[in-house]
């Protein structure tokens, strides 16, 4: 009995100190921003009263820095998806950290870039430890719950690949098979709905995984996004990306829940760049007109 | 507060039926730390066998060289570099079953650490009872299976047991080769409600309370063991 007291007393403990950690600031690695939305939910729903206190106060620093005062826009992205972000040498690029930069540009502040996991991204931009989310994201109502978006800058489609001697043709033919996705993305959201048609759905940390198992003989599909998905079928032999889409879609860019003026402002540089027809040259730099 | 309290747990729970998520990724969780461990003992026990032998009579030379280049590798990376290796490079091109791979990694890392732990066990074990035993006319086999590895295993029991709480919390890793595990299970809800506390909560909990019961277990058998010693 006494050792379940003490372990009770030890979660609480370790609770307490979860919360008070997340200053975390500008270097915050995946579990440091996982923490924080774990405080963030603590504060809303609370039963320890200092914890709440604690998180509190957090939340209205972390606020005051984001809200514009200071003259850096701090980016929440996941660097495993090319051509929209990825790691080139020691440097994250790609077309959203252009169109990232071109904005923080057009705003006057410097561009920062953090990279997290994906399903990470949402609760950083909630508990302010970035001011905007660009990593291809899909406007999704499960994501509109949590967070606003910007107007699309570019559109995307979720497409099938498979190997080329694959009898997969196209996304009725996906029932009853073995499909890789990357967890928490677009792909994986709608691929999941084959799981009432008795198909597994294997989730990989990186999309390049899921491309892997499949050339391996693992699984039969892959359901990921368009861009990096020709990226994948150029680099590699052998496997095809099929005609039919399984969807098509907007990207937008996410701001926490509320932060109107910040959504503003972006929306007033997304649409001048836009118009000057910056925005689609950094997508043609990236993605060769075909 | 109670009220955002229930809509969050409905929204990670019992909308689209996600508790399923959690439901079959302890599934998998025990299945995979469950054969891990036999494997480890399996293996460990092996190790643990060759290598005091060696130790104390000089034979096996061979094996015991291996045994220890096995020791060397398997404790000297870490076991998720060890699960993608055997999933994506020695299975490179055949559909196998993921949770085999996984048993397959995490017990034969977990034999590593349980040769040793087991070897230590035998080593503790006074001299003078092996002679005892010789001397009674038991052979090397008999001494070792009656007279050493019953005080050695009471001896190695606490030890052995924090090996597999390790292994438990371990498996948590599964989920980079897509094994749906129960941490991984907590992510796909996570990356489906956008919400941490509740599911990663709900996964450590499980853990504690897998744990918590399995020590009490542990103890038991301690506390039995322990009847003898008077």
């Amino acid at each position: 009995m006494k050792k379940q007291v003490i372990a009770l007393l030890t979660a609480a403990m370790l609770a307490g100190a979860m919360a008070g950690c997340g200053s975390g600031g500008a270097d915050a690695t995946t579990a440091a921003a996982d923490t924080t939305a774990a405080e963030t939910t603590t504060a809303g729903d609370t039963t320890a009263a200092d914890t709440k206190a604690e998180a509190e106060d957090e939340a209205e620093t972390t606020a005051a820095a984001a809200g514009g005062e200071g003259k850096v826009l701090v980016m929440a992205t996941n660097a495993e998806f090319p051509p929209y972000e990825y790691h080139d040498g020691g440097d994250i690029v790609g077309i959203d950290v252009e169109v990232a930069e071109a904005i923080a540009g057009k705003l006057g502040m410097t561009l920062e870039v953090e990279d997290i996991a994906f399903d990470s991204i949402i609760p950083e931009l909630e508990s302010g430890k970035a001011d905007i989310g660009v990593a291809g994201m899909t406007v999704n109502e499960d994501r509109l719950k949590n967070v606003d978006f910007t107007d699309p800058y570019t559109t995307a489609s979720q497409v099938i690949i498979v190997k080329e001697d694959s009898e997969i043709a196209g996304p009725d033919d996906l029932k009853g098979k073995y499909i890789g996705v990357q967890l928490g993305t677009t792909g994986d959201i709608y691929a999941s709905d084959y799981e009432a048609d008795g198909s597994t759905i294997e989730r990989y940390n990186k999309g390049f995984e899921a491309v892997q198992a499949m050339q391996q003989g693992k699984i039969d599909a892959v359901v990921i996004d368009q861009e990096p998905a020709k990226v994948f079928v150029s680099q590699n032999e052998g496997i095809k990306i099929l005609d039919e889409a399984l969807t098509v879609e907007e990207y937008a860019i996410a701001v926490k829940k509320g932060n109107t003026e910040l959504l503003d402002q972006v929306n007033g540089a997304l649409a001048e760049l836009k118009e000057s027809g910056e925005l689609q040259a950094i997508i043609d730099k990236y993605i060769s007109a075909e | 507060m109670s009220e955002k309290f229930r809509a969050d747990f409905y929204q990670n729970f019992i909308e689209d039926d996600r508790w399923k998520y959690i439901v079959n990724g302890l599934g998998n969780t025990i299945k995979i730390t469950l054969f891990a461990v036999l494997l480890g003992i399996a293996l460990g026990f092996l190790v643990a066998i060759i290598r005091s032998t060696f130790e104390k009579t000089g034979k096996l030379k061979l094996l015991n060289l291996l045994c220890r280049v096995y020791l060397t590798v398997i404790r000297g990376t870490p076991v998720l570099i060890q699960l993608l290796l055997i999933y994506f490079v020695v299975f490179g091109s055949v559909r196998i079953d993921k949770s085999l791979v996984a048993i397959l990694a995490f017990g034969i890392n977990s034999g590593a650490y349980v040769a040793e732990i087991f070897r230590s066990g035998i080593m503790s074990i006074d001299n003078g009872q092996f002679e005892a035993g010789r001397s009674l006319g038991f052979n090397y086999t008999q001494t070792m299976l009656y007279i050493i590895m019953p005080q050695a295993f009471k001896n190695v029991l606490p030890a052995l047991g924090n090996e597999f709480i390790v292994l438990l919390k371990e498996t948590s890793v599964a989920g980079y080769i897509a094994i749906q595990d129960l941490t991984k299970g907590a992510d796909i809800i996570r990356s489906r409600t956008y919400s941490a506390f509740m599911p990663l909560m709900a996964a450590a909990v499980i853990y504690l309370v897998m744990v918590m019961i399995f020590t009490y277990f542990v103890q038991r058998l301690e506390r039995r063991l322990r009847s003898s010693d008077h």
